[in-house]
């Protein structure tokens, strides 16, 4: 049985207890002790920052050419934290509650109640480094609300939260490369973990510009090296986010937890062709404002806004009625494609439905209206107001769906449908963040976290910075204090030799296959196997058929990529290779979860395990657990089980009605 | 449509480089500027050949990674826009693209459109950050700013770093992905107890980079995918000139 090393005690001590008793590092201490931070997105960047200031020697890696890029910048709609200053009855415990139900019973009651105590001082931190969170009039900070929530504890920075508080991080590490405290290795993709007597202490990294293998030493390792959305090949993901750091940990020995827990985020731009590249979000914070619809008839392909009102289903109101639009994503994103496949989808592929603004447009601009003293203000006045009032909300995201798709979204709804988007599932850690590999931790969406069996809106980027800021800070001095008189490991020491020897040997055979096809054609092919029988709804036997036709593509993929150029010089094509690669075992592994998990939670929809009316049945008898994954060889992996406890939230049936 | 691509090739710095001429067809007008790169890069790994290289990673406009300069223009020819946003509804059936790198000496190329904008790294670590260590923050709530400034401030740090700025610019400059970083933080009272030390810091490492100097043409504010506005220079010349004046040595 897996130990998550969960203080004793009531939930609401049990953090400041840890805090208080932990071991701690002197800072002469810490000035010989060094830590390797792998990533740095809001997790790896808040980790590397703090850690430095801490005094600790630290080196940070990205495969990026600046820190500032990793995806983490993407995020758009906000964070939320329990602050209360709407006064609306927010707490701690309440944002634990909504986390816990939110993700269907399946975290931690522990981990989940430290992240909803730490995220006030998150906010506090991110003012004080200068990210400019929206205001209202009066200069404080302005919130708005989530899926799934019934308050308002969501910061944001229009719809570019996550640029805005990464960039924050990001300036915190660059201060701290300005000191000389952090040693700072961009366009660096580390490709295995180099253990010494059991504990992680180093990594080799390719410079990808050199092509060159480096071997590097730490006393700890530190991996938020972020999701495996991309196993998809269609996702919201950036294209270079990938699992290697975390797949290659894996295979060291750090269990893997909850892979088949993927977050497929209801309002995405639809796809448009083979061409298409990569899916593009669009905010959840949108579905504060736009009603979701599609046509009451099927195959109704009327212009959208030559559909009276009540010829159009509001299918999310009429299921959902106390959250209506506002229901955790992987309800909305399911309801979404029940509509589609029922054949009430609507664009050019029928894939897809209405997100429509017209009703907040008219409501916002009655409301300036009045505002001016003009109760009286012709329809064209008060659109015109809304408008404005609609643009400063979220004229960003507008802008960017007119650009991708030649449409307005002032004028006609947008075009939306669900896209895969975050991973709950990730590396396994206890209560200290630590994998089950020592002195080998897992922060931020790299580790299979706090979000159960679905992330509510707006807490990654509250669980990355948790985690970096507040919650490994302290941890990693519990693991460090026993190692001040571990001497940095020479970098010829034969498990360097050995470690670096099979990457090169991994990277010798890409290059020596010369085969027929594209390292995209392999990933595209794995990305529809898992998009078919491994995305939003599953079932046995399309999962059992998922995992002979990876074995198959994988071993095609072995025998059949083509890799352009040279192996030491700047080569993209083999930095996706060796993701790719990855991707081919991962992938079997989650459809292996999935597998063996038959009841229905959160984002895991089991076909065989569903109410009458359609939706997610979960089995707690049976399943309430943590599956952890160790790795046994190729295509062998054994599951272990961490018990889920729950003291002071009783798993109910999960009703957003 | 069916196009003419003539892209710069180089093998890697030292290389001297040249344009290639690619023709591309059944380009779709719902594909964006990259995609169609992906589909001639699938094209060119089939036939043997080797792909282009180009910088890009989120493909939705705010990583700042993606960096061509098409047809004369950063980013090419939709206002405010990066280049993996830019969609091929911007071409007609016939037309001929030209794609180069960032060129400046700061930006050395690294391999055909992929150029090193470390540089911008450094300069950032010249005080573009308030030196507040993790724990110290007061609440969030307990300074008030003021819906302008806070408005303001954000408009500034809007910039996504990507350097068409300086690819823009006659001279090089990079006066304007200064001058906003500058501004973010001269705009927010957190920013204030560092604020000569930022401006004159900043612009220091600024020149030490090789990036030339403002003639204030505009072209780096017309060109940048996020607008960020040319105020923002006017602001750093103040905050620098105050800071020269301002200090004792």
């Amino acid at each position: 049985m897996l130990n998550a090393k969960i203080p004793a005690g009531p939930l609401e001590t049990k953090w400041s207890n840890y805090k208080s008793t932990v071991k701690l590092v002197n800072p002469a201490n810490k000035r010989k002790l060094e830590v390797i931070v792998v990533g740095t997105g809001l997790a790896g960047a808040s980790a590397a920052a703090s850690l430095a200031e801490l005094g600790y020697k630290v080196k940070a890696f990205c495969f990026q050419d600046s820190a500032r890029r990793a995806h983490s910048i993407a995020a758009q709609g906000g964070i939320n934290a329990a602050k209360n200053y709407q006064n609306d009855g927010d707490s701690v415990f309440r944002l634990f509650y909504d986390t816990v139900k939110g993700g269907d019973y399946r975290a931690r009651e522990g981990n989940v109640y430290r992240l909803a105590e730490v995220s006030a001082a998150i906010i506090d931190q991110c003012v004080a480094q200068g990210v400019p969170f929206a205001r209202e009039y009066g200069g404080l900070l302005s919130n708005r609300s989530f899926g799934g929530t019934q308050v308002q504890r969501t910061f944001y920075a229009a719809g570019q939260t996550g640029q805005q508080l990464l960039l924050g991080a990001y300036s915190a590490l660059q201060r701290q490369v300005a000191l000389g405290n952090v040693k700072m290795y961009s366009r660096h993709e580390m490709l295995d973990i180099v253990k010494v007597d059991g504990k992680a202490r180093g990594i080799i990294a390719r410079d990808l510009v050199s092509g060159k293998l480096e071997r590097h030493f730490g006393h700890a390792v530190l991996l938020c090296s972020g999701g495996y959305g991309n196993v998809f090949f269609l996702s919201t993901n950036a294209m270079g986010s990938n699992v290697t750091a975390a797949w290659k940990a894996h295979k060291r020995g750090a269990f893997f937890g909850n892979p088949c827990f993927t977050q497929i985020h209801p309002t995405c731009i639809p796809v448009s062709g083979d061409h298409q590249s990569k899916l593009t979000l669009m905010s959840e914070s949108l579905r504060n404002d736009g009603r979701i619809w599609v046509p009451k008839k099927k195959d109704d392909n009327r212009k959208a806004t030559d559909i009276p009102e009540e010829e159009r289903d509001y299918y999310l109101e009429r299921r959902y009625p106390a959250f209506g639009n506002l229901v955790p994503r992987d309800v909305a994103s399911r309801a979404a494609k029940e509509r589609c496949d029922e054949g009430y989808g609507v664009g050019a592929s029928k894939m897809a439905v209405y997100l429509d603004f017209a009703d907040a447009i008219v409501r916002y601009g009655k409301i300036e209206a009045s505002k001016k003293g003009d109760d009286h203000a012709v329809q064209e006045e008060v659109i015109k107001l809304g408008k404005g009032v609609v643009a400063e909300k979220y004229g960003n995201l507008f802008d960017m769906y007119a650009k991708i798709t030649g449409e307005n979204p002032y004028e006609t709804p947008m075009r939306i449908y669900p896209a895969v988007h975050y991973t709950m599932g990730g590396l396994w850690v206890d209560y200290e963040l630590m994998t089950t590999v020592p002195g080998l931790y897992a922060l931020g969406e790299a580790n299979f976290s706090d979000h159960g069996a679905n992330r509510l809106g707006a807490s990654a980027l509250m669980q990355g910075l948790a985690d970096g800021y507040f919650v490994i800070p302290y941890t990693v001095g519990n693991y460090l204090a026993d190692e001040i008189h571990t001497k940095p490991i020479p970098l010829d020491h034969p498990a360097f030799v050995e470690t670096e020897k099979g990457v090169q040997e991994q990277l010798d055979k890409l290059m020596g296959i010369q085969g027929k096809h594209s390292v995209d054609h392999f990933h595209k092919a794995l990305g529809k196997i898992m998009w078919d029988k491994c995305g939003m709804a599953r079932n046995e036997k399309g999962l059992q058929e998922a995992i002979k036709e990876i074995q198959v593509l994988r071993a095609e993929f072995w025998r059949d990529v083509r890799i352009p150029g040279k192996q030491h010089e700047f080569n993209p094509e083999l930095e996706k290779a060796g993701r790719v690669a990855d991707f081919l075992e991962l992938g079997e592994l989650m459809c292996m979860d999935a597998l063996q998990r038959r009841e229905s939670c959160g984002g895991h929809f089991r076909e065989e395990s569903q109410t009458e009316d359609g939706e997610a049945k979960r089995d707690d008898q049976q399943f309430s657990f943590v599956g952890a994954w160790e790795y046994k060889g190729p295509s062998s992996y054994e599951l272990h089980k961490e018990a889920l406890n729950f003291e002071v939230v009783h798993p109910s049936s999960r009703s957003y009605k | 449509m069916k196009l003419t691509l003539q892209v710069w090739r180089q093998q890697n710095s030292q290389d001297k480089g040249r344009f290639e001429a690619y023709q591309v067809s059944d380009v779709s007008e719902d594909m964006s500027f990259l995609e169609m790169f992906d589909v001639l890069n699938e094209r060119l790994i089939n036939e043997g050949k080797e792909p282009i290289a180009f910088d890009h990673d989120c493909r939705e406009g705010i990583c700042g990674m993606c960096s061509m300069y098409i047809n004369g223009r950063a980013h090419g020819p939709w206002e405010e826009t990066t280049t993996c946003q830019l969609h091929m509804r911007a071409y007609n059936d016939g037309d001929t693209i030209v794609v180069e790198p960032w060129r400046a000496a700061a930006f050395p190329v690294i391999k055909d459109l992929t150029v090193d904008r470390s540089a911008f790294d450094r300069i950032m670590q010249a005080g573009g950050y308030i030196s507040v260590n993790t724990g110290n923050a007061v609440d969030a709530n307990a300074i008030p700013i003021d819906k302008h400034d806070a408005d303001m401030a954000f408009a500034a740090a809007a910039c996504i770093g990507c350097g068409a700025c300086v690819a823009a610019c006659k001279n090089s400059s990079a006066m304007l992905f200064t001058s906003a970083k500058v501004s973010q933080l001269a705009l927010l009272p957190q920013g204030g107890p560092e604020r000569k030390e930022r401006a004159l810091d900043m612009v220091a490492q600024m020149d030490k980079e090789g990036f030339g100097s403002c003639t204030n043409t505009g072209a780096c504010e017309a060109e940048c995918p996020k607008g960020i506005s040319l105020a923002n220079i006017a602001r750093l010349n103040r905050e620098f000139i105050a800071a020269g004046f301002g200090t004792e040595d």
